[in-house]
């Protein structure tokens, strides 16, 4: 286990059944560093993401979040983590302070101190004078902006985005790159960001490439292109060889 | 809106602003029940539709019965009752075993579209989770109970004043026995869909085999098993809990039944949604995303 990473995912295996979705996965995430979790559809980066969340139990390795073991520390590893899922997880019917209030208070934050927050991160997203609208009213992009926000209510350090841009435009697309980007460049905040849109990439990040429930290649995005022309055309060649432990 | 950010006054690296302590468990609960009651409030048709149900069999039902169904004197009534007044406790009760079913079916909808997930995130213990999903079902289900009661009076029901104070915690017990069934059905439930049959398949014999429409001496009359059946239907005992109650008196064995079955059923319910030991896990844990 490496010591002083926000993210350090060790040998984790996970089955359904007879179904193998993780196969000694291990990955970390560097404090202040944002990291690209590449992988098509089905290739399980959902399920490191319920298991590096606790939503499923770790069966096999393990997990650890700014130096807290999720099996021994889960409310201390929890609460330094934020995230955002890949389904949309607002009330729909509720308002926008509603649902971050909503979930400041699943931290444990006091009314006084979350509405502050929230004022803060709404600015921050370019999103305050939509306080009170009702979540269904807004768009795509912006009910995406607002989980952004929501996730980062706690004051987590390290933050996990499941395939976050999915569905949205291009231009709601680089905004949410721009603000995660942002938050990790003027925040130190660390970042794991699932996702199989190339764009999103730069040559300088960490990338992991996740396929079949297994890492096949792991480096910076452009190492990782190394030899061909566009980390696209990497990335389709590595997932379509047989999948094979990275050395 | 600007892709770039910029630096907002007081915005900058924090320390985890929550507390993990007794007072954070308290905050936790407390957001969860009022995000329950938000939601509640935000469906005022489900109010109503809540108390419709029990108001038909009241006005209409209980009306046609009353000279064919008439109830001799047995605890804790001290004089025969008129048929209304002796089903109103069973249908304050059943107003809350179908709050317990929906609070389930909002798990169940939870589950589907996420917010399951940002629920189980919070780095406070699952069963603190449950326990604030719970007592946020019980309080809309008591308001409920009590707005039937409350149009009920009209009925000269002859409940006296003391009953209706003395029913509360009755009402809560029920609630929280309800609730709990709810919880653990909405763990082994997997889809929305297959809710409808858990429906007829729980609501409707934990119902109609119980004390809420009729005396159990009667079904004893016809049928030694059927009895027994009512017997071990905690559902009965959650209604004579109220009924004893709404008349100034102590039910022991139907207190430590529903108190039982609570017990039993919300420990059921966090293992269930333990993500280690429970179905979740079996099952491959909340739906909502692809793989």
């Amino acid at each position: 286990m490496s010591e002083g990473a926000a993210l350090d995912v060790a040998n984790v295996s996970h089955r359904f059944g007879t179904r193998a979705a993780l196969s000694d996965v291990s990955l970390t995430v560097a404090r202040g560093a944002f990291t690209a979790l590449l992988g098509p559809n089905g290739a399980g980066k959902t399920t490191l993401f319920s298991v590096i969340t606790r939503l499923y139990a770790n069966q096999d390795g393990r997990v650890s979040i700014l130096g807290h073991a999720l099996d021994r520390e889960p409310s201390r590893a929890l609460a330094r983590l934020g995230v955002v899922f890949q389904a949309r997880t607002l009330d729909t019917d509720l308002t926008v302070a509603q649902n971050l209030l909503y979930h400041a208070s699943l931290h444990g934050m006091t009314r006084r101190a979350a509405k502050e927050r929230i004022a803060t991160l709404l600015a921050r997203v370019g999103l305050a004078d939509r306080r009170d609208d009702k979540v269904r009213t807004l768009s795509g992009g912006q009910s995406r902006r607002i989980e952004i926000a929501r996730s980062l209510i706690h004051g987590p350090r390290l933050l996990l985005l499941d395939e976050p841009t999915v569905g949205l435009d291009l231009e709601s697309r680089a905004d949410i790159v721009a603000i995660v980007r942002a938050l990790v460049r003027e925040e130190g905040l660390s970042v794991l960001w699932a996702t199989h849109i190339f764009e999103e990439i730069e040559a300088g990040d960490a990338a992991v490439v996740l396929h079949r429930g297994r890492i096949v290649a792991r480096g910076t995005a452009g190492s990782i292109a190394q030899g061909t022309e566009t980390l696209e055309a990497a990335f389709r060649r590595l997932v379509a060889e047989p999948a094979r432990q990275a050395a | 809106m600007s892709n770039t950010l910029a630096p907002v006054p007081g915005d900058r690296p924090v320390a985890h602003l929550g507390r993990l302590d007794a007072v954070g468990y308290l905050i936790c609960l407390g957001g969860i029940v009022r995000r329950e009651l938000l939601r509640f409030f935000n469906q005022k048709e489900r109010f109503f539709s809540a108390l419709v149900r029990p108001l038909v069999w009241l006005f209409i039902f209980a009306a046609g019965f009353r000279n064919t169904l008439g109830v001799s004197i047995e605890p804790p009534y001290q004089t025969y009752v008129l048929y209304e007044v002796y089903v109103v406790p069973g249908l304050a009760v059943m107003i809350q075993l179908f709050n317990g079913m929906q609070s389930s079916l909002s798990m169940v909808y939870d589950r589907e579209v996420g917010s399951m997930k940002v629920l189980l995130t919070s780095p406070y213990p699952r069963w603190l989770l449950l326990l604030a999903k719970l007592i946020a079902g019980v309080t809309v289900s008591v308001v409920q109970a009590y707005a039937f009661l409350a149009i009920a009076w009209f009925w000269e029901l002859d409940i006296p004043a003391i009953g209706y104070v003395a029913a509360l915690p009755a009402f809560i017990a029920a609630g929280l026995m309800l609730g709990s069934i709810g919880l653990l059905l909405s763990s082994m439930v997997k889809q929305l869909e297959n809710f409808a049959s858990v429906m007829n398949f729980v609501i409707f014999p934990m119902f109609f085999a119980s004390s809420a429409l009729y005396p159990l001496w009667r079904i004893r009359e016809s049928s030694e098993t059927l009895y027994l059946i009512c017997m071990a239907n905690p559902f009965t005992h959650a209604v004579q809990l109220v009924r004893f109650a709404l008349y100034g008196q102590f039910a022991p064995l139907a207190c430590a039944v529903v108190v039982g079955t609570t017990l039993a059923f919300f420990t059921l319910a966090v293992v269930a949604y333990d993500p280690g030991r429970g179905i979740m896990a079996r099952r491959g844990g909340p739906a909502g995303d692809s793989a």
